[in-house]
């Protein structure tokens, strides 16, 4: 940080933000996108915005006072846009009511050698990890403000201090804003170092503002990709081979070429079919007839029973093992033990299911390819961009789109960009929008992995648990994407959320003998990073198994999990919070009881309290109790919205979700036999944030975790019967109990 | 040849009559507030009104409608954006992402004209969008200070 190589100016950012300088200048007015993106060539000239200083890259300052504070991260709803505001604007000592924001381009961070470092916005991380430098950038804007004001007035600094955007002269008390001294500060070189505030200094971090970015998706103003518009655009529908690794062999285009509005129907890639049309409506009906021939491959046959069958054989085999978690004997402690019980439990594939379908707009000449779409990471974005354009990547860019949900489909995957500049290179100069349906959307996601796993505890006299072995079977999803990052083994880190021995997803318990084994087994389903990713799976493994031996041993399940947690007193404490607050140990009233789970993950730690009836078989969850302690708490009631809003994503996946698969495809096909939770089944949640300060633990993402172990630990407690396998859709709870047990 | 009424203008439009509205809403008049998401139905976020009820607009064909039906999108909800149900949004943070919302909050718009005071069995009947985010209980709490908000305004 600190001493930046490069400073451009304002006008030369935004005319490279937008157009990439090079006369791609579309004369854009792109309502909602801010002043990034409305800003073209010639606009930009005109735009008195647009002389604004950099103060950094961080910090534009305009002057009416406006500061304008630049966000790496996507905005997703996941409130990290306001969240990152508040870091730098929290050190920057800025009026929070002239701030706004814009994003910079992948290409522009490229270009300044990554000043903004990461644009990846998954895991949780958004905060996390970049919280130091962002601060850093508000402090060195505003040392650099203050040296502006104090060199003007030829005093020193240290007389000086800011705050609210003014700074003041302390012994005479003459006062100048940030808008005024801009100028001469952006002039000024970086500070080598600056000191960030004391947490107990911190004025804006850890307050419930509001989000920056609410009034436009109120009235429809705020622009989604699917809602972009570019002169000349043409829309494209497109059909892959529904069978995974299934090639496009035939399409008859002249069946639909006279069909209203149609331009071209072309091959994408080796496994694709688009129409391009005027509208997109015209696009996808011409698709819809298009006789098309697929050569489906090898693995036609994939049927979800196959899967199940290679799960199975994993639980057992010694082939493609690996261990992520072993400390002492279990072997023989489970010998030596007083009492064992086993089980085994099951997890499906699950689909993201963003409500906006994926999407990308794409424009390319032999100069130049340009992007605009809703991305968790940009930079990514870009390199599949200027893979698929043949050019350099320093002549390609991407411009992010706000997301219509992301859940990890839109980060570490842009099939959608690539098929994108594919169609647009066929087209020459004319942009182009690809919008899936959400039937292509169900077809071609990159499903939360399926895996399966068997359990076996032992207890000593005394009812303690002294052996833990612990076997996942199933799919790895950084074999399938990101093979690099796996270990030196083969081994899949991911696959052990929530059993490491330590870490940001560590297990909650000392357990004095412990066995924890992944047998690695791919199935050819493209698998992703889905909002929580594997400790959604582990979570109902251990959490739910740590009931049932809690039960074995004839204890209360909360006290049996406080005797293993004594080395881990913050999970202690976020168990506790929710045992005091929901009631444990009382009665929850008619028909209704509790459950507990409890996990440490994205570096947060939660637990959640479920109360839950089964009234003739069927579920219903009535109230959640959810404690986190992420460390620094940045936005309470951001916060708040995105645990209410875990268990939604949580729960839907424990009632409903699942795809499976036949004749080499997913079956289902859209929300009717995909189904989420709706309104009506939303229990009431009861959020304790308990921040303890001393580390950044993530947010979007943990909760999640706890909503169905919690569930399902509560309908034991409903009806003596243990649930092993997601989703519930499938269980008749109100056969005997001989047949479930 | 469609003629349609559109937040009160008369709109004549050369379409395809089984063209569902939603996509000349969003492709032939620029309304990209209404949204698409699922094409069948069920998600509700292609939610408008027309003759003031909840309708979804992905799988209603262009040529059902005439110019007597008056159809209200997003964008014309209120001439100020300043509907109780927008003013309640605002005031709560209801959206995350945001791209059922605009269906949302015009579900909700026509649950409060129908149900001034609405209980949480009507809230749970009325809105039944599809929100991955999770948004349901601030939608909830929204909806029941919209009511408040629309209360206030009749009363002053």
């Amino acid at each position: 940080m600190i001493r930046e190589p490069v400073k451009v100016s304002r006008r030369e950012f935004l005319i490279r933000s937008t157009t990439a300088s090079t006369g791609f200048a579309l004369g854009l007015t792109l309502p909602g996108l801010g002043p990034m993106a409305i800003a073209a060539e010639g606009s930009a000239a005109e735009d008195p915005a647009a002389e604004a200083p950099e103060i950094n890259a961080w910090v534009v300052i305009q002057s009416d006072d406006t500061v304008v504070i630049r966000i790496a991260r996507s905005e997703m709803g996941q409130g990290t846009l306001t969240g990152l505001a508040q870091l730098v604007a929290e050190e920057l000592e800025c009026d929070w009511s002239k701030v706004t924001t814009e994003y910079p381009t992948p290409g522009e961070n490229l270009r300044r050698d990554r000043v903004w470092g990461s644009f990846s916005t998954g895991g949780s991380r958004g905060i996390r990890e970049s919280h130091d430098y962002v601060r850093k950038g508000g402090a060195v804007a505003r040392q650099m403000l203050i040296e502006a004001a104090a060199d003007a007035w030829g005093v020193p600094m240290a007389e000086c201090r800011a705050e609210n955007s003014v700074i003041t002269h302390l012994p005479t008390g003459r006062t100048t804003t940030y808008g005024k001294v801009a100028q001469a500060a952006a002039e000024l070189w970086a500070p080598e170092q600056v000191v960030l505030k004391d947490p107990k200094d911190w004025k804006l971090i850890g307050k419930p503002v509001k989000r920056l970015d609410t009034l436009d998706k109120l009235n429809g103003k705020q622009v989604f990709g699917t809602d972009l518009k570019l002169p000349g655009m043409l829309n494209a529908a497109i059909r892959a081979c529904p069978v995974f690794t299934g090639k496009l062999e035939s399409f008859d285009a002249d069946a639909v070429r006279n069909m209203p509005g149609v331009h071209a129907v072309v091959p994408v890639l080796d496994n694709a079919v688009a129409v391009i049309a005027d509208t997109w409506w015209q696009a996808k009906a011409a698709l819809d007839t298009l006789p098309v021939t697929w050569d489906e491959g090898p693995h036609a046959n994939l049927s979800s029973a196959n899967i199940d069958a290679l799960l199975d054989e994993g639980l057992t085999s010694d082939e493609t093992v690996f261990v992520g978690n072993a400390k002492g004997d279990v072997t023989q402690a489970l010998e030596t033990a007083a009492k064992t019980a086993e089980a085994v439990y099951a997890y499906p594939y699950q689909h993201h299911a963003t409500m906006e379908p994926m999407n990308a707009t794409a424009l390319w000449t032999e100069e130049r390819c340009e992007v605009w779409c809703p991305t968790q990471n940009g930079e990514a974005a870009l390199e599949a961009a200027a893979e698929a354009a043949g050019l350099p990547i320093s002549r390609c860019d991407v411009h992010k789109i706000h997301l219509g949900g992301g859940f990890g489909r839109r980060g570490a995957f842009h099939d959608f960009v690539t098929q994108a500049v594919t169609i647009a290179k066929q087209l020459p100069g004319t942009p182009v929008k690809l919008l899936w349906s959400r039937e292509e959307d169900m077809a071609h996601g990159h499903y939360h992995p399926i895996t399966k796993c068997s359990l076996v505890g032992g207890l000593d006299e005394n009812g303690d648990l002294i052996g833990l072995q612990v076997r996942i079977s199933g799919q790895s999803i950084l074999a399938s994407v990101r093979p690099r990052s796996m270990g030196d083994d083969g081994a899949d880190p991911v696959t052990f959320q929530g059993f490491h021995p330590e870490g940001d997803h560590a297990i909650s318990y000392s357990v004095p003998n412990l066995l924890v084994e992944h047998a690695m087994r791919n199935p050819p389903v493209p698998p992703g990073f889905w909002r929580g990713v594997n400790i959604n799976q582990n979570a109902v493994y251990l959490e739910c198994f740590i009931d049932e031996l809690a039960h074995a041993a004839g204890k209360d399940p909360l006290a049996f999990r406080r005797t293993l947690m004594a080395d881990h007193p913050k999970s202690l404490a976020v168990l506790d919070a929710v045992a005091e607050k929901s009631g444990w140990g009382a009665p929850a009233g008619d028909g209704i009881y509790r459950g507990l789970a409890v996990v440490k993950t994205f570096g947060s730690y939660v637990a959640a309290c479920a109360e839950v009836s089964v009234d003739q078989g069927r579920v219903r969850v009535h109230r959640i109790v959810a404690a986190t302690d992420p460390g620094y708490a940045v936005n309470p009631q951001q916060i708040e919205a995105q645990v209410e809003g875990s268990f939604v994503y949580g729960l839907s996946a424990l009632l409903y979700g699942e795809c499976t698969l036949e004749n080499g495809a997913v079956v289902q096909r859209n929300f009717d036999d995909y189904r989420c939770m709706l309104l009506a089944e939303m229990p009431k949640v009861e959020v304790i944030l308990m921040p303890s300060g001393g580390f950044w633990g993530g947010i979007g993402e943990p909760t999640i975790a706890v909503a169905a172990p919690a569930v399902l630990n509560a309908i034991f407690a409903a009806t003596g019967r243990r649930v092993r396998s997601v989703p519930l859709r499938h269980l008749d709870l109100s056969a005997p109990v001989t047949q479930m047990a | 040849m469609a003629k349609l009424n559109i937040n009160g203008s008369p709109v004549e439009l050369d379409v395809d009559g089984s063209t569902p509205l939603l996509w000349v809403l969003r492709e032939q008049l620029g309304l990209t507030g209404t949204k698409y998401g699922c094409g069948i139905g069920l998600c509700g976020s292609c939610t408008v009104h027309i003759d003031g009820k909840a309708v979804r607009s992905c799988t209603l064909p262009v040529s059902s409608l005439d110019e007597h039906r008056n159809v209200v999108t997003i964008e014309g909800l209120a001439a100020e954006d300043d509907h109780p149900v927008q003013q309640a949004w605002a005031e709560l943070d209801v959206p995350q992402c945001g791209y059922c919302q605009p269906g949302m909050i015009m579900a909700a718009a026509a649950l409060l004209a129908e149900h001034p005071e609405p209980s949480d069995g009507e809230i749970a009947a009325g809105v039944t969008n599809i929100c991955r985010c999770g948004t349901y209980n601030r939608v909830r709490r929204g909806i029941q200070l919209a009511a408040e908000i629309q209360k206030r305004g009749e009363a002053s």
